[in-house]
């Protein structure tokens, strides 16, 4: 039954994605002012929230395996974060090349992108972690204290870095009142939104596989050796 | 009156069950040793007893009480492998601090007063580092006993100790014994703690596989446990 | 010598009234105490890192051009790295000098609370690292030729609420780390990145107590920055801290 809800998924993720390529490069015109590279905000802006929201909502995931001590908890979250981790990396890719067109530096110190940065290391960190704990019960409760600092951090970080530096091209979507994009676009970028939102679910269900799989042969080492 | 109840306790690495369903009870004044061969999971059980790890599952209730509360921790006095002292403080220094940390009150005295007891009031102000391992062993039955705790854990106490520390040791323990005290001890100096225990508790992989009284036989033959239920 | 000596004069636990607030102080007094005592007497931990920030100031100065009037732009943030990493040669002995001989155990099977316990340690630290900050401040300022008497007080607050959030967060993830096979490497990889947003708020409240800009509506937000991040971690950190430390 899991399987047939992966392939399902997968099957649409694969719909979606050739939709949305078709549309951004042989439908939609170019951008007034930058031209090609505008394009690559329909990856970079999917990436952007899921990544995040995937940081949140592990967060919740490692406050719910601390109230229950449930192990299956631990694995959703940590399969999130790796996931997110991902996503966090495409934007700041994404942003960078974006930047070395647009601005002529591969990097530029603003707002949204450092505090992606920020962030992809704290959860760098929470991964660094969990590979560097053996005993998965100590593993799970450790990393789940780590990711509940991680998560109320970004959150700081996020509004702290905005206060900071404000170089990022104002928020350009209609729904946070920003400048709005050509017809089209805003529409591309959230479909876009939907087809890489199964393609995580996708990732995590089967790293959460992983986890839950390479628990059984840890124990079932631990079986063999006591006795 | 039930000194130490345990119910139902599981302990789990990951998915990996190191203790299975342990129940059993110590009534007040009994002294239990603990037998089992190494990776039993003799130190686990001990260790929720204390109140150093949770069990996954299950209760463990010291005169009623849950053994996490502080109000209990205070009658518990335990004493691990690593002896719990710190090497740059003197032996004075790491009585005080450890009996002010149980509420004792008058901590300096009663610190004095043990290490007399103990035979170390030449080196109190001596730091730890300089300590054999005889001096440590002493020092370190003054600190679980300094608050005169009603329930006694020792996780092989009498491992590598030399004979005036094992001396010790046993007068102690046996003087707690009479003043009603309960202890628990894992062991694996099977004459020395069969000679004081009253009761007898073994764990197999992580389950109990006998508890009950100690009986002369096995003051006498004291490999009989072993053989009848370890190696099934 | 005689095991059968008299019995101690029969001592009155104080748990006759329980666990109350005064108790509570007194534990959290005998951890910091001790915790400052053990480092008194060895020194370790405080001699290193107050020559490794004396070491880090000098290598800056060949970083850049010492005498240069653009020091005061990044003089704050200078300021605050050193502190930064000479500080985690001190956090990080924090819980790692309770593994000696099972220490940590001791403490944990008392009736001390977890977050007693931290906070007890929390304010060991907080004082040997202001110890340290009140020796490389003014050096920093001698070699680099900075004025910072001018703005004392308000400098002496950032500090004090930079150094709680930084000895905070460092003590927590000292409690996490101490049973892990990489602590040195994992201590300053999980903490420098959380502190981010209180580091930030420092440096740049330091650099304009330096530069001259009395505190004023501009930079007040980071004040409160600083204030709310170290309330609200804090407030986690005594809230998870018995999770970290018993399994």
């Amino acid at each position: 039954m899991r399987d047939k809800i992966l392939y399902a998924l997968a099957a649409i993720a694969a719909v979606l994605l050739a939709r949305n390529l078709y549309i951004i490069f042989f439908v939609l015109g170019e951008e007034k002012n930058q031209g090609a590279i505008w394009r690559i905000f329909e990856f970079h802006f999917p990436a952007g929230i899921l990544g995040l929201s995937g940081f949140i909502v592990a967060t919740i995931f490692s406050v719910v395996y601390l109230m229950s001590g449930n192990l299956k908890y631990d694995s959703i979250a940590a399969a999130i974060n790796e996931v997110s981790l991902m996503f966090a990396a495409i934007v700041l890719v994404t942003g960078s090349i974006w930047a070395r067109i647009i601005w002529g530096v591969w990097w530029a110190w603003e707002a949204r992108l450092t505090s992606m940065l920020i962030c992809w290391l704290i959860f760098a960190g929470y991964l660094m972690l969990r590979r560097a704990i053996e005993e998965p019960t100590q593993r799970a409760r450790l990393s789940a204290v780590v990711c509940i600092f991680g998560g109320i951090d970004a959150v700081i970080v996020y509004k702290s870095i905005e206060w900071y530096r404000t170089l990022h091209p104002g928020p350009v979507l209609t729904i946070r009142g920003g400048g709005g994009m050509p017809p089209g676009w805003q529409e591309t970028a959230y479909w876009n939104l939907l087809a890489m939102l199964c393609l995580a679910t996708i990732l995590v269900m089967v790293r959460m596989r992983q986890e839950n799989v390479s628990r059984e042969i840890d124990s079932l080492r631990r079986a063999a050796h006591a006795y | 009156m039930t000194a130490v109840a345990i119910e139902g306790v599981f302990k789990y690495y990951g998915d990996f069950p190191a203790l299975r369903d342990i129940g059993f009870t110590v009534s007040e004044g009994s002294t239990v040793a603990l037998l089992g061969r190494n990776g039993a999971g003799k130190t686990t059980l001990l260790r929720i007893i204390a109140g150093l790890s949770k069990a996954s599952q299950g209760q463990v209730r010291i005169f009623g009480e849950d053994v996490r509360e502080d109000s209990t921790r205070r009658r518990v006095g335990v004493l691990g492998h690593g002896l719990s002292l710190y090497d740059e403080l003197s032996a004075t220094e790491n009585l005080v601090i450890f009996a002010k940390l149980y509420g004792v009150s008058e901590p300096k005295k009663m610190a004095l007063a043990w290490l007399e007891r103990t035979g170390l009031e030449r080196v109190r102000d001596g730091l730890v580092r300089e300590f054999s391992r005889g001096m440590r062993q002493r020092l370190a039955v003054a600190r679980a006993f300094i608050h005169d705790p009603d329930v006694l854990l020792f996780d092989e106490p009498f491992t590598a100790l030399d004979d005036r520390a094992i001396a010790v040791l046993q007068s102690l323990l046996d003087d707690a014994h009479k003043r009603g005290r309960t202890i628990i001890m894992s062991t694996h100096q099977l004459k020395e703690a069969l000679m004081l225990a009253t009761h007898v508790a073994m764990i197999r992989h992580g389950e109990m596989a006998y508890t009950g009284e100690r009986t002369q036989q096995m003051l006498d033959d004291t490999g009989f446990l072993y053989r009848t239920y370890e190696d099934a | 010598m005689s095991a059968q000596a008299v019995e101690p004069a029969a001592s009155i636990p104080a748990s006759t009234f329980g666990g109350s607030v005064a108790e509570y102080l007194r534990q959290i007094q005998t951890i910091a105490a001790k915790d400052l005592r053990s480092e008194m007497r060895t020194k370790e931990a405080l001699n290193a890192s107050i020559s490794f920030s004396i070491v880090i100031l000098v290598l800056f100065s060949f970083a850049f051009d010492p005498s240069s009037d653009q020091l005061q732009e990044f003089s704050g943030g200078l300021l605050w790295v050193v502190f930064s990493f000479a500080g985690a040669l001190v956090l990080n002995r924090s819980f790692a000098r309770e593994t000696q001989n099972d220490c940590l155990d001791g403490l944990l099977a008392s009736p001390t609370p977890a977050s007693a316990l931290f906070l007890g340690k929390s304010l060991a630290n907080y004082a040997l690292l202001l110890a340290v900050e009140a020796v490389s401040l003014p050096v920093f300022a001698l070699f680099y030729n900075l004025h910072w008497t001018g703005l004392f007080w308000p400098l002496v607050m950032v500090m004090l609420l930079g150094t709680w959030a930084l000895t905070m967060i460092g003590t927590v993830f000292s409690a996490l780390t101490v049973n892990l096979r990489l602590r040195e490497l994992m201590l300053p990889t999980l903490v420098y990145p959380l502190m981010i947003p209180a580091l930030m708020s420092a440096m740049t409240l330091t650099t304009d107590f330096f530069s001259g800009t009395p505190l004023g509506p501009d930079n007040m937000i980071w004040v409160r920055l600083m204030v709310a991040f170290d309330v609200i971690f804090t407030a986690v950190a005594i809230a998870v801290i018995d999770t970290v430390l018993t399994g």
